[in-house]
């Protein structure tokens, strides 16, 4: 009976086996990166709005506070986007014939939503607490980046679970002092983790890390 | 390979790609979310406002003094509750972030919205305000004044007195003379004066 493989079909095999291996590790590599690669996150990515609202020019420029706007953002889950009144406290008088901002009289005249574009977006099954982080030490910046050099919002991190665990774990990497949680201008000390762990021990930080604290 | 095996194998792929299908419906789930879009009701929104005239149980609003600054329909020139550190310190705070932006960190009415164009905020330190009673300032917070929007939705009641007390507390600290420093700490206050220009602003704290 003649033989079907030849000889060499036993290098063969083996060299194939290392290939698929190799094709199996660049693949894995590949997901691995592309999964945390800002094309999936949309990190740094600004989105469509119906005005083109600047916190260069609101926070940066005219040095209003978070909370003049986010007011919720103190006292419970969500920072909350404002209502149209709120751009109206000003805008009825400055730049109240900027067509930029037609869409905001328009919605203040027929009382209907400005509908904005959620940038941060986790998904639903994940559970996040605003009132838990930054009554603790925990700043605006520090998740949102510089948003007072942002012309447009967008968002600075991947808001992946890895990304929130490194911080449940590592508090005192991140942690500053509660006053200077609204500064977005503020910048880690070079001996962050000494007072970083002073913090967490005068603000009893214990940031949990089982599943159910924010998977609920 | 047998139909069992081919049943089996087809259903599993069934069951990856309904999966594959699935992770998009957890990541968005049909709930209603705050502030997100609802097709289901006329104004698009899934909050809903309460019913016109709804009072929760326990907030009717009675009490006059608090919630609008009146007795008896008169200003009143007295606080609700005690004014302690804590409070001052929330006045502070509420401050800088609702009224600073057109008043000024000193309340003399120069904000940074006054100067990109808004009308000229009321100056504090005018002998009128200085001598207005309390309630009025409530008042103004709550409702509004002339050409000042009302603040009723972005303060909540506690947060409008504490503003009040800060607000005196910068009236005073505008008029304030050595004498009234305590005696303790007299020195450090000359000291501070003779030179140093922080001082100024630290006498507003
Ligand atoms: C004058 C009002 C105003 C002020 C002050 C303000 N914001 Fe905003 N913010 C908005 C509006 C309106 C939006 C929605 C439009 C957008 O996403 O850009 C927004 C959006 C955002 C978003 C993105 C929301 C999303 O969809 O994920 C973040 C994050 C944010 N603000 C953080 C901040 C921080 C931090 C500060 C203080 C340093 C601040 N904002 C001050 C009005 C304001
Ligand atoms: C505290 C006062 C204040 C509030 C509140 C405010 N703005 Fe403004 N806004 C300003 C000022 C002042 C400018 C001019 C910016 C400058 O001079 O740098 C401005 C400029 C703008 C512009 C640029 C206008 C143009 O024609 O280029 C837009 C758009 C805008 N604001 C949108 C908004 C929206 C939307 C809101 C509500 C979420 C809002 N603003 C709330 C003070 C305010
Ligand atoms: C620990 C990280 C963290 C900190 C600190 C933080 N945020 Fe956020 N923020 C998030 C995440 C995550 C989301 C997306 C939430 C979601 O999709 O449910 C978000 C969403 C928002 C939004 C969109 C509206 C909403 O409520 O979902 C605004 C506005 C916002 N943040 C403002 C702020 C401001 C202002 C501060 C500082 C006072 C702040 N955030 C501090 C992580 C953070
Ligand atoms: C920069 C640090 C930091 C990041 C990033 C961060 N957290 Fe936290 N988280 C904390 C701290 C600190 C606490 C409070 C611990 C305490 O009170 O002891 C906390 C508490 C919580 C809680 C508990 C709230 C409660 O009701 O008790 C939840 C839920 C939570 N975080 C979810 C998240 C999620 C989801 C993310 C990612 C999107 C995230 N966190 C990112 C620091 C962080
Ligand atoms: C600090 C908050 C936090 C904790 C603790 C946490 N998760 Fe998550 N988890 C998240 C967030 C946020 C996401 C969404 C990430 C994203 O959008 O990619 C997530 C996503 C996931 C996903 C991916 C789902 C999908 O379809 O992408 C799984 C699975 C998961 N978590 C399981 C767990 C398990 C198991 C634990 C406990 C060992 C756990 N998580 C603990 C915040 C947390
Ligand atoms: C958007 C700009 C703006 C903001 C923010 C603002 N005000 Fe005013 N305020 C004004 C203007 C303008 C006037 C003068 C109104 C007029 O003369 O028609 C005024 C006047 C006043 C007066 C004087 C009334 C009188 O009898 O002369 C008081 C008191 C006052 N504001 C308190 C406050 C307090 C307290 C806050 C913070 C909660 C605040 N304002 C925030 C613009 C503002």
């Amino acid at each position: 009976m003649a033989q079907i493989f030849p000889k060499s079909a036993n290098a063969l095999a083996q060299a194939s086996i290392i290939v698929a291996g190799a094709l199996a590790a660049t693949a894995g590599g590949a997901l691995y990166w592309l999964q945390r690669s800002p094309y999936v996150t949309r990190q740094h990515e600004t989105r469509e709005q119906p005005v083109p609202f600047s916190h260069q020019h609101h926070v940066g420029g005219i040095g209003v506070d978070c909370r003049y706007c986010h007011t919720a953002v103190e006292k419970s889950a969500k920072a909350g986007i404002p209502p149209t009144k709120t751009c109206m406290n000003c805008h009825a008088q400055i730049w109240n014939d900027s067509p930029t901002l037609e869409p905001v009289r328009q919605s203040f005249r027929d009382g209907k939503s400005i509908a904005w574009t959620k940038v941060n977006d986790l998904p639903d099954f994940a559970y996040f607490n605003h009132s838990a982080h930054v009554n603790k030490g925990m700043g605006c910046s520090t998740c949102h980046g510089r948003i007072d050099l942002q012309p447009l919002a967008w968002q600075e991190h991947s808001l992946q679970m890895e990304w929130c665990l490194e911080c449940h774990r590592n508090p005192e990497k991140f942690v500053r002092p509660q006053d200077q949680v609204f500064n977005v201008a503020w910048q880690a000390p070079a001996n962050q983790i000494e007072v970083g762990k002073e913090l967490v021990k005068k603000y009893g930080l214990k940031p949990r890390t089982s599943c159910s604290t924010c998977h609920r | 390979m047998s139909a069992r095996r081919r049943n089996l194998l087809a259903g599993l792929v069934a069951v990856v790609a309904l999966g594959a299908g699935c992770r998009q419906d957890m990541h968005d789930q049909p709930r209603l979310k705050a502030q997100a879009r609802s097709e289901f009701w006329r104004d698009d929104r899934a909050g809903r406002p309460l019913v016109e005239g709804t009072i929760p149980r326990g907030h009717l609003r009675e009490d006059e003094f608090l919630y609008t600054g009146r007795q008896y329909g008169q200003f009143v020139n007295a606080f609700p509750f005690v004014i302690d550190q804590k409070r001052m310190e929330r006045g502070r705070d509420r401050y800088n972030i609702y009224c600073a932006p057109c008043h000024g960190a000193t309340g003399a009415g120069n904000g940074m919205v006054v100067q990109r164009g808004y009308r000229a905020a009321g100056n504090f330190h005018q002998d009128r305000l200085r001598n207005e009673r309390l309630g009025y300032f409530y008042d103004v917070i709550a409702n509004g004044f002339g050409a000042m929007p009302d603040y009723a939705a972005q303060i909540g009641v506690e947060d409008r007195w504490a503003i009040v007390a800060y607000i005196r507390a910068l009236q005073l600290s505008q008029h304030a003379r050595l004498e009234d420093v305590p005696a303790a700490r007299r020195a450090e206050a000359e000291k501070a004066l003779s030179g140093a220009a922080p001082a100024a602003a630290g006498a507003a704290h």
